[in-house]
């Protein structure tokens, strides 16, 4: 699978629509009427959605409108107060401790600041992420087998961090970090990646780079993708499909084309002309 | 002014500058006031003190030093000559070796207490604990332990275990177990809150989360106060030693009280003369490690 992915260098955005998509409907992800309440404050109201195997799906939605929520809630980050979250045929929230990593080891999840180990290597940072299939005391003495080994130098090298394999990761620019944060998800083997931010700390030629990476990942992989964005443009470039949040609500669900500019100021609340956008 | 006054009664920049050149103007006079005032009640007065720093100067010329004054025939004139007093010199060896021992406690009784600062300080930290219950315990055992001055600890374990050195290493273990669990639980929020999160959203175990997150990010910092603790424990030994005891705060305490003044300064000096160079040692370890 990574082979290919380093074969077709140059899939970009504008080259996604040329592809043949593949219709697979396979269910991945269901939300049923999820709710997370903070004390009196409510932030995410009733969603229900459901994800299919293989979507680039963006979030978008003004700051405190529960994106964050959302998506933390889906590896239980954030345990959500009712409803139900069900992966791969399982009720997230019945799970026990055990069940719950096996869950978690198949979701793989990048963060708006990063969240490295700073003072570990990339490698060491990468290998990481196998820690959810091992069991508590090999993965506390960091044994990682040849394999996982291999598998993470070629990860690193389709990533473009050749290298800085070694180096310490306080070492690495932004938009390195967050490779090296899309690596130890990828090492992870997921079937769904959750991005809760991804490019909101980026310069723009960075947070290209970065979002090309994620289209190539769900193309070639085939792994579903689901990023909160603050940028509607991005949104609207590389997702397949887009949900608009606001207070705790989905408003608005449908493909980039339907997203119109009256529907994006529904979304956030505001008239025209007191966007960027406009 | 509030973060969003209304425009209209914005305050003008005179007006600003003016206010905050009054708020040091009370600051400065209700400074002088306190302590004047606090000075009435304690009959301290402040020209006493330094009336009497000459004669504390010469006092301790006279006294402390250890040297003495010899009578010498020199050529035939009798001279008086400064020498060193061969019974405070003597002593040397033995407040050496008495200082070591104090060292040695110091050091055996920080790294000690870090272990089980380290074990309170992953159940307290807002990132790390298990339950909030135990987090509530484990922060209201140390901070207790680390309220109770050092002092008073001594105190504590001179009643029950009487005057030995085992009181006096209990005392400074309790005090630095308060402190140390304290700093840790805040190194531990402050370096690893992020890494944990993505080792968690993972799905690595608590002791995975531990091993690969919390102990790579926070080990410098911990190692540092770890450094720090051990110095601030042999300044405290002295105190703590005289209280039970045992070690260089025994000898000073036995010296001082049988008027053998210029040998007890010659334990003041050797402490003062570790403690710069424990101080000097750790500032350049801690230079390395961060």
């Amino acid at each position: 699978m990574i082979q290919t992915l380093i074969k077709n260098e140059p899939v970009i955005a504008e080259k996604k629509a040329s592809y043949p998509k593949k219709k697979n409907n396979k269910i991945i992800l269901e939300i049923k009427n999820l709710k997370k309440n903070y004390k009196d404050v409510c932030a995410v109201k009733n969603i229900s959605l459901t994800v299919t195997q293989g979507e680039f799906i963006s979030i978008i939605g003004p700051s405190g409108s529960g994106k964050t929520t959302l998506i933390r809630c889906v590896n239980r980050l954030i345990d959500a107060t009712e409803g139900e979250i069900i992966f791969d045929h399982k009720n997230l929230l019945h799970l026990n401790n055990k069940e719950l990593r096996q869950a978690r080891a198949k979701i793989g999840m990048i963060f708006q600041h990063y969240n490295l180990v700073y003072r570990l290597s990339v490698i060491e940072n990468v290998l990481h992420g196998r820690l959810g299939y091992k069991s508590s005391l090999r993965g506390l003495f960091g044994v990682y087998s040849d394999a996982e080994k291999e598998k993470a130098v070629e990860i690193i090298d389709m990533l473009g961090l050749n290298e800085m394999i070694y180096k310490r990761c306080d070492q690495l620019s932004g938009g390195q970090k967050q490779r090296v944060g899309i690596a130890r998800a990828l090492i992870q083997d997921p079937k769904i990646i959750l991005c809760d931010e991804p490019i909101s700390s980026l310069d723009p030629s960075s947070a290209k780079i970065i979002m090309d990476y994620l289209v190539r990942v769900q193309h070639d992989l085939g792994i579903t993708i689901i990023v909160n964005l603050h940028q509607v443009d991005v949104a609207m470039k590389y997702a397949d499909r887009i949900l608009g949040i606001r207070e705790g609500e989905i408003v608005f669900d449908g493909s980039p084309s339907e997203l119109s500019k009256e529907k994006i100021n529904e979304i956030y609340g505001t008239e025209t002309g007191e966007l960027i956008l406009d | 002014m509030t973060e969003k006054p209304a425009k209209k009664n914005l305050i003008t920049p005179k007006k600003f500058f003016k206010k905050n050149k009054m708020q040091l103007t009370i600051f400065f006079i209700s400074l002088i006031l306190i302590t004047w005032l606090t000075g009435a009640f304690t009959r301290f007065k402040a020209e006493d003190m330094v009336r009497a720093l000459p004669k504390v100067g010469a006092w301790i010329s006279k006294n402390i030093l250890p040297v003495k004054q010899e009578k010498t025939i020199l050529n035939g004139i009798e001279k008086t000559i400064t020498v060193l007093d061969q019974k405070a010199i003597g002593k040397i060896p033995k407040i050496l070796r008495e200082l070591l021992e104090t060292v040695l406690m110091s050091i055996m009784a920080s790294t000690t207490a870090a272990f089980l600062s380290f074990i309170f300080a992953l159940m307290g930290s807002r990132t790390t604990r298990l339950n909030s219950f135990m987090a509530v315990i484990t922060r209201i055992i140390s901070s207790i332990s680390r309220n109770i001055p050092v002092a008073a600890w001594a105190i504590i374990f001179l009643f029950s275990f009487g005057q030995n050195s085992f009181s006096g290493f209990l005392a400074l273990f309790f005090y630095s177990f308060g402190f140390q669990s304290r700093v840790f639980m805040e190194t531990i929020d402050e370096a690893s809150a992020s890494s944990v999160e993505a080792l968690r959203a993972a799905g690595a175990s608590y002791p995975q989360v531990i091993a690969h997150a919390v102990l790579p990010s926070s080990a410098p910092q911990i190692l540092s106060w770890i450094l720090f603790m051990i110095e601030t424990n042999i300044r405290s030994a002295t105190l703590v030693g005289i209280l039970t005891a045992s070690g260089i705060g025994n000898i000073f305490d036995i010296y001082y009280k049988s008027r053998q003044y210029p040998t007890a300064f010659l334990v003041i000096l050797s402490i003062a003369v570790i403690v710069i160079l424990i101080e000097f040692i750790s500032n350049s370890l801690r230079r390395v490690i961060l």
